[in-house]
């Protein structure tokens, strides 16, 4: 009853709703689903190209694929990279 | 000219063979040749489904090991003059069959048939390979709950990886009094979520129980909404362009009204 009484009154989301919500950001997951091999190997070959134009931290690097609220207020995944520069001139 | 069709859910229980069995019958009420094929080995299910379990003799697996032709395994309904259905096997399991050979079977049986369906296993092993193998076409089952339709996502990346273009979504179940009070995903949350184009939506009808206790496809029965809208897939599937039944409108009262309404 009581259930029913805060439902009419829109305390909470209908439950149809709340499926929907649920199961966007439970599938945004399971699409981006990154295998932690790809993942390595992805980090590999991004360090590779920078480490042509600069010196990095190899150490400190971080990268990953997580989500973002977009301008739209969508939850969009991203690619999101940390990657400390040691010094941006590479000397030849 | 032949078609292969798979229907399939990555999900149990939400529909499959019932959609097989009464796909498979409305095609057949139609005129067309038919046969269903049970690709769920070790776990036969379509036969009972279809009230053909005293008549096996021959399986799938037989057909595949040579221990038949394929004509005596193909058991023929004698309600539907053109139905026939390849039983699975019970005794072995799911790796008792490649998809070559799947492939294989299909097209034998495209000579002889219009529309060959398969009743694809729940899960994304080797059964669903198979399953899936010898298809041209598929149809995704999805009942309007999140674990099923998080599945049939998985499912439709599956086939389309597989070479199968867009496959079609048969959404099962909808219970139209749960969808109007907001506590039910409607078919447009569904299709927003998954991006696919529909074939029918199908109400949740007792209907479905009985004729699945008495082994007879609802498709064949007038007084049933679920049948109806599985006429309706068939006559989709047939090439029509056949309007989704207004579930709102449906039910007991609009049946009242068609048989004492003016004709229209």
């Amino acid at each position: 009853m009581m259930e029913w009484l805060s439902n009419l009154f829109g305390r909470k989301p209908a439950p149809a709703s709340i499926a929907r919500d649920r199961l966007k950001l439970v599938l945004m997951h399971d699409r981006v689903n990154c295998r932690p091999d790809l993942l390595d190997m992805m980090k590999n070959d991004i360090m590779k190209v920078l480490l042509k134009y600069m010196d990095i931290d190899e150490e400190e690097l971080d990268i990953q694929v997580s989500q973002t609220t977009s301008e739209t207020n969508e939850i969009v995944p991203v690619l999101f990279a940390n990657i400390p520069i040691k010094n941006m001139r590479k000397q030849n | 000219m032949s078609e292969v069709y798979v229907i399939t859910s990555g999900k149990g229980g939400v529909g499959k063979t019932t959609t097989t069995a009464n796909i498979g019958a409305g095609l057949a009420l139609q005129g067309k040749k038919v046969a269903l094929v049970d690709a769920d080995i070790g776990l036969r299910n379509l036969d009972v489904v279809m009230g053909l379990e005293n008549r096996i003799v021959y399986d799938l697996v037989d057909v595949i090991e040579g221990n038949c032709r394929l004509k005596q395994a193909l058991i023929k309904d004698k309600r539907y003059p053109s139905l026939f259905l390849l039983p699975a096997a019970q005794t072995k399991d799911k790796n008792a069959v490649t998809t070559g050979q799947m492939k294989k079977l299909c097209d034998q049986l495209r000579e002889e048939f219009d529309y060959i369906i398969l009743d694809c296993p729940a899960g994304i092993e080797q059964g669903f390979k198979n399953a899936i193998a010898g298809a041209d076409k598929a149809i995704v089952v999805t009942t309007p709950e999140v674990s099923a339709v998080r599945d049939a996502d998985r499912i439709i990346g599956l086939v389309e990886a597989n070479d199968i273009r867009s496959p079609l979504l048969v959404l099962n179940r909808v219970k139209v009094n749960m969808v109007k009070r907001g506590e039910m995903m409607s078919l447009e949350d569904v299709t927003d979520i998954l991006a696919i184009d529909v074939l029918g939506v199908i109400p949740d009808d007792e209907h479905i129980v009985i004729s699945t206790n008495q082994g007879e496809p609802a498709v064949s029965k007038d007084s049933s909404m679920a049948g109806q809208a599985y006429r309706d897939v068939v006559r989709r599937i047939l090439g029509e362009t056949v309007p989704l039944m207004d579930l709102e409108q449906g039910g007991f009262g609009n049946w009242l009204k068609k048989l004492f309404g003016p004709k229209k």
